[in-house]
């Protein structure tokens, strides 16, 4: 059978053992992919419970499709896509019930805004059109101040503002480590897509460090 | 974002294309064009570490996971799995 680039050594093994009935490799592929399939339920769905039935579904859906599954992509992007299939039904559900503050998110989703803040640039009449108006700061030890609880209560914050797709990118990619064709084939996206999802993300949360590090001087 | 060829890039346009850089995905052109800009520009050098930063702080996030009482279950729902195999 042929394999897709990601599919690597450890994962046949897993498949082979998994088909095999054998508990401890299924433990350790709902321990290993555990995390990411938790972060990607939780960006669609609203509480930590019903996340983690979204999870619990997916591995049931994933014992159910074992036969047919035909590693054409990696396994943990094909559980990761039957994931994302479920969080989404389930996030549909849910959001029929919740304040319209949630509904707004699934308006965002298409919109082209640019990753840049239009007013931090010189317009026209300025002395270099498009270049910085209000360049940004050198943060200063960035990796202590950002490891604190305060910025990391930031960036999950902007993560959860983030329209769907782009959360789910950035989960795969920056949260996860996933390389991008993974990325790709999880969501059904182009890598160029994929690519232009990252990027907006990313920029929205580093802005929002931005402005956090500007309100809390350097202690 | 593409940029005509020849022409200096605006930092406007720079943080647009930060991504497709990190990323290794700027073509040869583009990316010398991108390159001289940072060179000389220190909004720019700044903006690219501070997004090197946040790469790092999104990677230092806590995992998520399911509770135990969840892992159990499905563990037993394995075993019923596999008792119907």
């Amino acid at each position: 059978m042929a394999r897709g680039p990601g599919f690597d050594r450890d994962e046949a093994r897993l498949l082979v053992a998994l088909r095999a009935g054998d508990e401890a490799a299924f433990a350790q592929l709902v321990d290993g992919y555990g995390p990411t399939l938790m972060r990607l339920a939780l960006s669609h769905v609203p509480s930590r419970a019903v996340a983690e039935e979204v999870v619990q579904e997916t591995w049931l859906a994933v014992l159910d499709g074992l036969d047919r599954f035909e590693g054409r992509s990696s396994l943990r992007t094909w559980i990761a896509s039957i994931l994302l299939n479920q969080a989404r039904t389930r996030g549909e559900r849910e959001r029929r019930t919740l304040p319209i503050s949630f509904l707004r998110r699934r308006y965002d989703e298409g919109r082209a805004e640019p990753a840049g803040d239009r007013d931090r640039f010189q317009g026209r009449r300025g002395e270099r059109p498009g270049w910085w108006a209000v360049p940004p700061d050198r943060w200063e030890e960035p990796d202590e101040r950002l490891s604190r609880d305060d910025a990391r209560a930031v960036v999950l914050g902007a993560i959860r503002r983030l329209p769907a797709r782009q959360r789910d990118v950035i989960t795969m990619r920056d949260l996860s480590g996933w390389s991008a064709e993974e990325a790709c084939n999880a969501l059904g996206v182009s890598e160029t897509n994929q690519r232009v999802l990252l990027h907006r993300a990313r920029s929205k949360v580093r802005a929002a460090l931005e402005d956090h590090l500007k309100e809390q001087p350097q202690s | 974002m593409s940029t005509r060829a020849g022409e200096t890039i605006t930092c406007r346009e720079f943080v647009e294309l930060v991504t497709d850089y990190l990323e290794g995905r700027l073509p040869e052109s583009e990316c010398e064009r991108f390159e001289d800009h940072l060179a000389l520009c220190p909004g720019c050098q700044a903006y690219v570490e501070q997004m090197r930063a946040t790469l790092r702080a999104l990677g230092r996030i806590p995992e998520e996971s399911i509770s135990p009482a969840a892992r159990e279950e499905l563990l037993h729902a394995f075993r019923t799995w596999k008792a119907t195999r």
